[in-house]
Order: C-alpha cells, then structure tokens, then sequence
C-alpha cells in the first residue's frame, strides 16, 4: 500500500476565465490510512478537490497525486461518491450491484454491498428513482465500498440521512477503515458529524488551504484563551478574538508559554473551526509534514 | 467484555473516554486479568469514532501496563485495578465527613468544589 493517499502541489482550478478560481494553489498531503475531514463554507472549493482528486476534473495548474499515481491511473483503486449520488433511477438496487460487480472484477466483494443495502432495509427488486435521498445514498457508499477501494471520497456523504442511518454507514465506514485501512475523504459542511470520526483535518477556505494536519496536533496547537481586553496576546498568533466589556476571548496558536493572566482551554474541532470560519484572514497552519520541499 | 460509550459533547478526547471506561470496568470488575478487550473494529462498528482512536486509547493503557496487545490475537486485560471496596475504612471516614458537611449547611456543589480543589492538591500532576 501506498504510503500517501493524496497529496497535492499549488493545486489550481479555474471554470472559465471571468470567474475566480476555484481552487488557488492548494499544497497539501494527506498519509494513507487516515480519515480525513474535508471542511470550508459553500463555495470553498471541497467538491472540486474531491472531482480533481478522482480525476473527473484536471487541474488548471500545479499536481495531484492520488496513491502515488495520476488519479486517472489510480481510478481502480479508489471510490468517489458524488454529492448528488448519480445513480441509474431505473435500474433496480440488485441491478446496480450487479453492475458495480462486472464493472469491477477484480476488486468486487459482494458481501460488503449486500450488507451495506440489507441493513437499510432495501428491497433488491426496488427501482432506484423509487428510493428516498437517503435510500439512494446507501446504495450509492454499497456501490463505492463493494469496490474494494483504498482510498474513498465522498462529497457530502450524509446530507440527506436520518439521525440512525447516519451513525449505521458511519459505522461501516469505520469498521471498513479498522479492517482494512481504507482512506476516507469526506467533505462536509456540519462539522458535528465528523467530530470523533475523522482523524485529519484539511479546511479549506475561498480555494485555499487554511489548516491541514493531523486533527489531534492542529488541535494541539491552539488554545482558547480569557483575559482582560487590555492584556497583550503578543507574540502569540491570534487567529481570532473578541472584546466583551472588559474580557477578552480569543483563539490563538501559541507562540511559547501564554502568560499567568489568561485562563486557556483547548478548543474542540467546531470551535477551531468556526474561529477560522469567521475570520478568513488568519494566517493559514500546515502541520502535514511539508516533505515536498525535499523532493 | 466491556461496551464504549462515547460523548461526543462531554469535551473529553474520545480516546480519554475510552481509557476511562476502562479503567472504570476494571475497577468495578467488569473486566479481569486475562479477559479480551473489544477489537477496533468491533468498538467503531458500535460507536462510528475513528479506528485511530481506539487504538490509541489501547496504546495508552498499554503504555500504563494494564493491557498487552498480542499479536493477530487481540488486546488482553494483564492486570485489575485495586480499588477500596464499599464496606472499606475510607470510605466510612469520608461517609461520616460527608453527613458533617451537610450538617454544617454545605450543599451539593459545595461538597463537589471542596472535594475536587482537596484532590487537586494531593493528587495534582496525577494521571487521571
């Protein structure tokens, strides 16, 4: 197995000349056997990482690399779930296994799909365009995961899923993760649901990377700090702050000791996330070990 | 064997969680030396955290002793912890410490901050 599942160098992606990038040098790497959150407002860019990175789109400028090939190249061995689960609607859900099946025959494990389709209750002989949102995207991740794949990239995975559905495919992802050390790739933009899930971090913000690392070391490396508004958070990088009467509340990446005057907390993912979500000019925090320079 | 709950609002780092949960089976018995911890994919299947988690938290009990992995066997309970049992002195010392704080008006959360600031100095620098 390949020892990084992604990893890209100024990555850029343009749609047309007159409007901006989508994608504007992004340089990331994301190791194998991770499961990787994919987080940014609408608009980001997480949809056309996630194409570029199944090798659906071309860049406009720079490289990605998926599981060290071209992802053209790499097309078997990784899985792509579209945010709108492009499915066949009158094919029937056996029908469609079937076809993920003899689409991928060297790769195909049919328990895996049966499984996935059979706790959701699905009839086999139902007609796609008959399921509901959620329905459809069981069958569109039995699809993906009946593949085999080492790498997975969903976009959007459980939008249109209940609250029960939502913990059951998280589960099986999970588990296949565990058994298999299947890279995940999911984007989202309800950071709540990928908390406890996703061990990796990539936010991204106007087509640009803000934070990419490990979750547990981009975590590490912040704090939330209380003080009074007067105090100095000098040298520290203030990502964010906030001045209510005389307190001052702020997420800063510290630079050393923080001083006896502030009482700090660590922030948990949404918060650091938000903090960075609402202020778009804090500096950006790569911690995903830049060994491109070297290569 | 022992089933995780996990508390995705309680502030504590998921594997911490797990350590904990742990600990507290072994103290209470639930889990003894030589019983099987769940594996990794059993515990995500029942939880949806990450895998990575898990096998952090066993690292770390592990790395205190509690546990042994054994290769392509699993992860083995190697030794319980000692806990004072429910009839023990400190405990009828604290039971009776307890009855006097009410008497001199303490409430609840009283009694909590005491405590917590009193096992902070004794216990302070402590793995929890």
């Amino acid at each position: 197995m390949t020892e990084t599942a992604i990893e890209a160098a100024a990555l850029s992606k343009r749609f047309g000349r007159r409007r901006g990038p989508a994608l504007d040098g992004c340089t990331f790497r994301l190791p194998a056997g991770r499961v990787c959150a994919v987080v940014g407002p609408n608009g980001a860019g997480k949809s056309t990482l996630l194409s570029l990175a199944a090798g659906l789109l071309r860049p406009t400028d720079g490289t990605i690399t998926v599981l060290g090939q071209t992802p053209a190249a790499a097309r078997e061995r990784l899985a792509y779930v579209a945010q709108d689960k492009p499915l066949h609607p009158q094919l029937t859900v056996a029908d469609t296994l079937r076809l993920g099946r003899e689409l991928n025959p060297r790769r195909w494990d049919d328990r895996v799909a049966e499984r996935i389709v059979a706790e959701g209750d699905l009839a086999p002989d139902a007609k796609i365009r008959t399921l509901s949102g959620g329905q459809r995207t069981r069958v569109a991740l039995a699809l993906a995961l009946g593949k085999r794949p080492e790498l997975l990239l969903l976009d959007e995975p459980m939008a249109d899923l209940d609250p029960l559905a939502r913990h059951q495919l998280m589960a099986t992802l999970m588990a296949d993760a565990a058994e298999h050390g299947t890279t995940v790739v999911m984007s989202s933009h309800v950071v709540a649901e990928l908390d406890g899930a996703c061990d990796h971090l990539l936010l991204l913000g106007a087509g640009r990377v803000r934070l990419a690392g490990p979750l547990d070391d981009l975590l590490a490396a912040h704090k939330l700090v209380t003080g009074r508004a007067d105090a100095s958070l000098a040298p520290h990088t203030v990502v964010e702050s906030r001045t209510t009467g005389r307190q001052l509340t702020a997420l800063v990446r510290p630079d050393g000791p923080l001083g006896d005057g502030w009482q700090t907390t660590a922030p948990t993912l949404e918060e650091l996330v938000l903090a960075h979500l609402r202020a778009p000019e804090a500096p950006a925090l790569r911690l995903d070990t830049p060994q491109e320079a070297a290569v | 064997m022992v089933e995780y709950r996990i508390d995705r609002r309680s502030g504590v780092a998921t594997y911490v969680q797990i350590v904990q949960q742990t600990k507290q089976a072994l103290r209470l018995g639930l889990l003894e030396p030589g019983d099987k911890l769940p594996t990794a994919r059993e515990v995500v299947e029942a939880t949806a955290i990450n895998p990575n988690t898990v096998l952090k938290a066993y690292r770390e009990l592990e790395r205190e002793g509690l546990v042994e992995a054994r290769r392509g066997l699993g992860t083995f309970v190697r030794r319980g912890l000692n806990t004072a049992p429910a009839d023990s002195p400190l405990r009828t010392e604290l039971d009776a410490w307890a009855v006097r704080a009410r008497e001199a008006g303490l409430e609840r959360d009283d009694v909590d901050a005491l405590f917590t600031s009193v096992l902070d100095t004794h216990f302070k620098g402590d793995e929890s």
